[in-house]
């Protein structure tokens, strides 16, 4: 825990923690891009007020202690169940903000048929789903999201479509479901991209908050250790090669949606 | 409230809306799907929560997420179904919130068939799922007791903070017969404050299986197994008939249970001194009271639908201190009484015994 230190009479103070985030020290590498989207999770729910109604659902990946970050009600979820989970929590308490926080491997591979099915039936629940086009926690393994080519732990010769099926474009399936009332997808690869990611996910909280439909914001996102690359080249290497195959954009906004200011 | 014609399945379902369901998750699956259909009406026009879900494993993970806020929550399957629950039973169990979950099992392994058994009693006793745990397993034999023990699943579940399952097999969700449900019990108005609410005026509640430090996951292993003794001690219970004078002992519980009634009748009627103890826990099993009988019985005879699960129990709580024999039918196969009957008096000739 680092101290919160006290703002003389005679400064003013422009920056702090938001009160949604905990002051503990992380554990996510240096680069990674966990740490800024929890902070900006944390600073909408700062800004909608909705801190005493938030439920987190956890994923399992490298977020799998976000609720150790992010300060409000959380379950941890298994692997992929995110979205069910959430279900479950948001049926039964219908004037709660329910988010789910899912990594590729969480939300592409093994949670898929959760996550389609959630958006589907258009819950009015929020996700936010990191792309980091690798399974970081289990140590680099190739994810749905791994560019063809791309050399992890479980594709040592490059990932071919042959052998390994074609990189994932999820939230382009998702803004195919009719539940869905907002899909976007953003990168929090620099200052611009992550001003834009939060307004993304505030977005996102607002639909639910208007108990529009599901709503997901996808996170282009690096993982250096796992990439073998440091901190800055990995920010580079994402915005050239995970941005060329994952266009920036949103895939669905309803008229409603749209009419929210954010 | 009196007695009505009611089909198993309706009526587990029906007596969960009256002990207070408050929300159902499920997949289709027979032979238990009467429930899910009978609550998709009904839990509605309560104004309470029923979903359909995209699967078995969607279902359990819905009903986890209700279960943390602190609802009473269920789902109902049948053996294909009850595996893909494992993992989130796991997670139920390891993150200590109640649920009830009933089995209606059927023919297995693999899609098996739609007829009744009981060959899911080594999965649900004791291995629901990965890690150190057993959920309080209970077992009806006839529609009043699906009914009745709805409402004490509800209640051990939350007592505990545990996972509760109903065994039940095939013949028991699809047969009709006359019982009495409980009147409509009012929901409650608050929910317990280990729940997800919302961190309103206190710090945040996690709920979690997780505890990546070895030594902080032991304490919630032994804590796990504290609550689980005290379960074994104070929630063992069977019914007993016909024990005062027994010299052999039928062992059998649910539908083969039931079946074990008429057989113990017909064998007391050709003058064989025969008893009946029907666990209705398997887990915790009445393994004392087997035990305690064993001082007096000279014989066992354990009925199941299965290959011989139940079985492994007896003989542990016996000791090798009476002979134990074994009758079992499996594939959907149901014991006869005349066939029961028959090993019986085999055992009772091999004893000596036959009058
Ligand atoms: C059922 C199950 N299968 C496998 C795992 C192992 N596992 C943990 S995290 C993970 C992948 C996580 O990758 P991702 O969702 O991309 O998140 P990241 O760690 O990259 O943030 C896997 C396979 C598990 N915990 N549970």
């Amino acid at each position: 825990m680092s101290q919160a230190v006290a703002v003389p009479e005679d400064m003013e103070q422009v920056y702090a923690y938001p009160r949604s985030l905990t002051q503990a020290n992380s554990h996510y590498c240096p680069g990674c891009v966990h740490g800024i989207v929890h902070r900006l999770v944390a600073e909408v729910i700062d800004e909608l007020g909705i801190r005493e109604k938030t439920i987190g659902v956890a994923p399992v990946g490298c977020a799998v202690l976000v609720y150790n970050y992010i300060n409000t009600d959380f379950v941890e979820a298994a692997h992929g169940r995110a979205p069910a989970m959430a279900t479950g929590i948001k049926r039964v308490s219908p004037d709660k903000i329910v988010f789910t926080y899912q990594g590729d491997g969480d939300l592409a591979a093994i949670g898929t048929a959760e996550i389609i099915h959630a958006a589907n039936r258009g819950e009015r629940i929020t996700t936010v789903f990191i792309n980091n086009a690798i399974y970081g926690m289990t140590g680099g393994q190739m994810a749905p999201t791994t560019l063809e080519g791309m050399i992890t732990t479980s594709t040592p010769g490059g990932r071919d479509h042959l052998l390994a099926g074609y990189p994932m474009r999820m939230s382009e399936i998702l803004a195919q479901t009719a539940g869905a009332v907002y899909v976007a997808r953003e990168a929090a690869l620099d200052l611009a991209g992550i001003r834009r990611t939060k307004r993304a996910i505030k977005r996102a909280f607002l639909a639910q908050i208007h108990g529009l439909g599901f709503a997901s914001v996808e996170v282009l996102a690096t993982c250096p250790t796992n990439w073998g690359l440091d901190p800055w080249a990995a920010m580079q290497w994402a915005k050239e090669n995970l941005g060329a195959f994952y266009p920036l954009d949103t895939f669905k906004i309803t008229d409603e949606v749209k009419a929210l200011p954010v | 409230m009196a007695k009505q014609l009611l089909k198993g399945n309706v009526a587990f379902a029906e007596a969960a809306v009256r002990f207070g369901l408050q929300a159902y998750f499920g997949y289709p699956i027979t032979p238990q799907s009467e429930a899910l259909e009978h609550l998709s009406g009904r839990m509605l026009r309560e104004a309470r929560v029923f979903l359909q879900a995209e699967s078995e494993v969607a279902a359990i993970n819905m009903v986890y997420g209700a279960a943390c806020c602190g609802v009473r929550v269920m789902t109902s399957t049948s053996g294909p179904g009850f595996s893909l629950m494992a993992e989130g039973l796991s997670y139920i169990a390891g993150s200590e919130i109640p649920v009830v979950v009933v089995n209606m099992m059927r023919g297995g392994p693999g899609l098996g068939n739609i007829q009744p058994s009981q060959a899911d009693y080594f999965f649900m006793t004791k291995s629901a799922g990965h890690g150190d745990f057993h959920p309080i397993v209970l077992a009806p034999a006839s529609v009043q007791e699906i009914i009745d023990m709805m409402g004490l699943a509800f209640e051990l579940a939350e007592k505990y903070r545990t996972l509760v399952l109903i065994a039940g097999d095939g013949s028991l969700g699809q047969m009709m017969e006359s019982a009495e449900l409980p009147p409509m019990q009012p929901l409650p108005a608050l929910r317990p404050n280990w729940a997800v609410t919302g961190a309103d005026g206190r710090e945040p509640n996690v709920i979690t299986s997780l505890y990546l430090v070895a030594e902080h996951l032991e304490e919630v292993n032994l804590r796990l197994q504290a609550k689980l003794a005290d379960i074994r001690q104070h929630e063992v219970r069977f019914v007993e008939a016909q024990t005062a004078d027994a010299e052999l002992l039928l062992v059998a519980y649910g539908t083969s249970g039931r079946i074990c009634t008429s057989v113990m009748r017909q064998a007391r009627q050709k003058g064989i001194k025969v008893g009946l103890l029907r666990p209705q826990t398997l887990w915790p099993f009445p393994a004392q009271r087997i035990g305690e009988l064993c001082e007096q019985v000279r014989g066992i005879l354990v009925v199941e639908m299965s290959a011989g699960q139940m079985l492994e129990d007896v003989d542990h709580a016996a000791g090798g201190r009476v002979p134990i024999r074994f009758h079992g039918r499996m594939g959907g196969m149901i014991p006869m009484v005349d066939d029961v009957l028959a090993d019986l008096q085999a055992l009772a000739t091999s004893l000596g015994l036959a009058p």
